[in-house]
């Protein structure tokens, strides 16, 4: 029963702390969705977590000028709207700078030069003067206007078609999807091999393998881009599909060969027994049970891939046909760096993928991480 | 449907020799059970006849071919394993259908193979379940199914009832016993430690001690007929009683005096040259009887354990001490006598047994004829 009672009060304490955790990614990551959907003005006048309710602004507009005033009855008239085709609501509103909220919607207040001024809620003015004004600037209002909570998609077809980050997002699916596809096929094979296939020196691969995990891509970057260049890869996509693919290697065999040599060693030999041929039980009966190994590796590599500008910024030529998004994201910070719309817009363009690839495959990912440490998986 | 012959064969992993100068000849149609304490060898040396193990030296024949390098598949032999070894992602049908489909078989005669082998097991309502979906049982099943579908020379089973609990053990076990009365061309070996097993499946079983084969023979020749005290004591439980002492009269009946005392007859022959060999004395708990005349032996009962239908007697005594005994042998004599007698604890009993059931051995060998 003790036993019990210490299991329950840690699972909850478990569980808090993943709660707690949780939140503290989701929050800024909801309020950069949000933000990515408000305009400027909202952003830079409210917070992202007041969008749902209607924000108060103040708005200072200068009214038609006299000259255009019509006459009514006995005097002149002039009327507009300060929003000027928008819509809000009028909280109040001033003629002076001293006092910008002096007078309530409706009322009438009367200028030091004797033209009587009303602002309706709905943003309407009337300006009344007794004779024909003359001059061409306006009448100032001050205007306490609370504008409807509104959202648009504008930031996106901004980011998307204005500054490039279309191109880019395609740009990245060309470098990654084949920087994750091929080092899985190349590591399938290698890690059936060295988890199954009796030959001399593969304790020594194997360590070689695990060597190179810790080895610093950076030290490669110089030398490979040598290579491409003598071998006339040049900077390009073929270039860093190579790159990725070595660079992911180690991991990859290494992840693999741990998982398949975990696998029943009975079941290879059934196969074997049953006249399987090496390629047959590989085909047959490895790959298929070592999904979840390579599920989870797909999505390591995917999002190393997908995430990275090292990389690419080594590899790839600097052409608007060779810019992957991290890279956009970089150029819009000079470029763009006050715009919080258009970034926030750009970062959720860039993320927008790999929450689709680890939501479709999190279930492997979870098995996955397990690869090895457990019989069976 | 085929005849083994196993000759000199040895087996070395790295400097480490593990099995040696192993020869054997099997006919087509027995089932030989390897038995064996743990890490005797059985196991490899069924892998080796499966062609997983290579042989290090010596030559194994199917049918009269050399088959040392030829891989697995071609030595028409199917393998079940203890583990079941099924392919976890596959229905059963698949399981069963996965050589056939290897060879590259016609559609139909897979399909017919599988349906055959499927009902004879009673495995039909399962074949389009995933193995994870069978019961223990059912799974050992499925692994005797798809070894029948290969219609192989030769069976081999590695330990296959060890993974279920023992009802189903007992179930399994006679179900293996109909397969080989239906199939009565078939080879099979069979590898177990349980001595139930190996007693009541084998046409012949093969004792393994020592890096090596200690006897073979019929499960009753082995009961009756020990050559080893090895032997006599691994196979019978509780192990046979191994008393020290002395030929003290020889000829057709052979006269053995105890050095805890009893004097024991036996229906053993010997020549006058056995004079005053030191022997032991083995007596099967179970041939032990009561008495009250001249004894064997005269001991107080220190542990009684009633079973029910028969009731264990520990009596403290100096025994010989052989490899194939468990603890309780080496410091105690073990009778086994039928009926409830959990009276008898620390009274005296005086125990006899049967001249024709006795083995008397000389340096570890039987001196029976």
């Amino acid at each position: 029963m003790e036993m019990a009672g210490t299991k329950s009060r840690l699972t909850w304490a478990v569980n808090l702390a993943v709660g707690f955790l949780v939140l503290l990614w989701i929050i800024p990551t909801f309020g950069l969705l949000v933000s990515s959907f408000r305009d400027r003005d909202a952003i830079s006048t409210s917070g992202w977590w007041t969008a749902l309710s209607a924000s108060e602004r103040n708005v200072i507009v200068r009214a038609d000028a006299p000259d255009n005033a019509a006459p009514d009855g006995a005097g002149w008239v002039l009327s507009g709207s300060v929003f000027e085709g928008g819509s809000g609501n009028v909280t109040a509103f001033g003629i002076a700078s001293r006092a910008p909220e002096a007078f309530a919607p409706g009322e009438v207040a009367t200028h030091p030069k004797g033209h009587q001024i009303t602002v309706e809620a709905n943003g309407d003015y009337r300006i009344a003067y007794s004779e024909q004004p003359s001059g061409s600037r306006g009448q100032r209002l001050f205007v306490r206007a609370e504008t409807p909570p509104g959202f648009t998609l504008d930031n996106y077809r901004e980011v998307l078609f204005a500054e490039g980050m279309g191109k880019a997002l395609l740009n990245t699916l060309t470098v990654t999807i084949p920087a994750t596809i091929i080092p899985i096929l190349v590591a399938a094979f290698a890690a059936y091999a060295l988890a199954w296939m009796e030959m001399p020196g593969r304790a020594l691969l194997i360590a070689g393998i695990v060597g190179l995990l810790v080895v610093p891509l950076q030290v490669a970057f110089i030398p490979l881009l040598k290579l491409h260049n003598n071998i006339g890869i040049g900077k390009g996509y073929i270039g860093i599909w190579l790159a990725h693919t070595g660079f992911g290697l180690p991991l990859a065999v290494f992840l693999l060969r741990n998982y398949m040599a975990g696998l029943p060693g009975e079941i290879i030999e059934s196969a074997r027994v049953d006249g399987a041929s090496d390629f047959a039980i590989f085909r047959k009966i490895i790959l298929p049970l070592s999904f979840p190994a390579l599920a989870s590796f797909a999505i390591f590599q995917f999002l190393w891939v997908w995430n990275d500008l090292l990389v690419a910024k080594v590899f790839l030529g600097t052409g608007e046909d060779q810019v992957v998004m991290t890279g956009r994201i970089v150029d819009l910070l000079g470029s763009r760096g006050g715009d919080w719309e258009i970034l926030a817009a750009s970062a959720f363009v860039s993320i927008a993928v790999p929450i689709a690839v680890f939501f479709s495959l999190q279930r492997y990912l979870v098995r996955g991480l397990l690869a090895g440490s457990v019989k069976g998986g | 449907m085929a005849d083994l012959k196993l000759t000199d064969v040895v087996k070395n992993y790295g400097n480490v020799n593990v099995l040696g100068d192993i020869n054997l000849d099997i006919t087509t149609g027995e089932l030989i059970v390897f038995v064996g304490p743990s890490g005797c060898g059985k196991s490899t040396l069924l892998r080796m006849i499966a062609g997983l193990e290579k042989i290090t030296d010596g030559t194994l024949e199917i049918d009269g071919v050399v088959v040392n390098d030829v891989p697995p598949s071609q030595r028409g032999i199917a393998m079940v394993f203890q583990s079941y070894a099924l392919y976890p992602h596959m229905t059963v049908r698949d399981n069963m259908a996965f050589a056939l489909n290897i060879a590259k078989k016609p559609k139909a005669e897979i399909d017919a193979a599988v349906d055959k082998a499927a009902k004879a097991l009673q495995l039909d309502p399962y074949l389009d379940r995933l193995p994870k979906a069978l019961s223990g049982g059912q799974r050992q099943r499925v692994a005797i199914g798809r070894a029948i579908v290969r219609d192989p020379k030769v069976y081999l089973f590695d330990e296959p009832l060890s993974n279920l609990d023992a009802a189903l053990r007992v179930a399994t076990r006679i179900e293996i016993s109909q397969l080989k009365e239906a199939m009565p061309d078939s080879t099979m070996i069979y590898v177990t430690h349980d001595q139930v097993e190996a007693m009541t499946l084998a046409d012949r079983i093969v004792v393994l001690a020592n890096k090596g084969i200690a006897q073979v023979g019929s499960p009753l020749d082995l009961y009756e007929r020990p050559r080893t005290e090895f032997v006599a004591q691994f196979i019978g439980s509780p192990a046979m009683n191994l008393l020290p002492g002395k030929i003290t009269g020889t000829g057709a009946q052979t006269e053995v005096t105890l050095d805890a005392g009893g004097v024991a007859r036996t229906d053993i022959a010997t020549t006058d040259a056995d004079m005053g060999k030191i022997v032991n004395l083995g007596v099967r708990p179970e041939d032990f009887v009561q008495t009250d005349g001249g004894a064997i032996f005269t001991g107080t009962v220190e542990i009684v354990e009633a079973l029910g239908e028969v009731t264990l007697l520990y009596i403290p005594s100096k025994m010989s001490v052989g490899e194939g005994a468990d603890s309780a042998n080496q410091t105690h004599l073990i009778a086994k006598v039928p009926g409830i007698h959990d009276d008898l604890k620390n009274k005296l009993v005086k125990l006899t047994a049967d001249p024709s059931k006795l083995q008397i051995f000389h340096n570890g060998v039987t001196m029976r004829g």
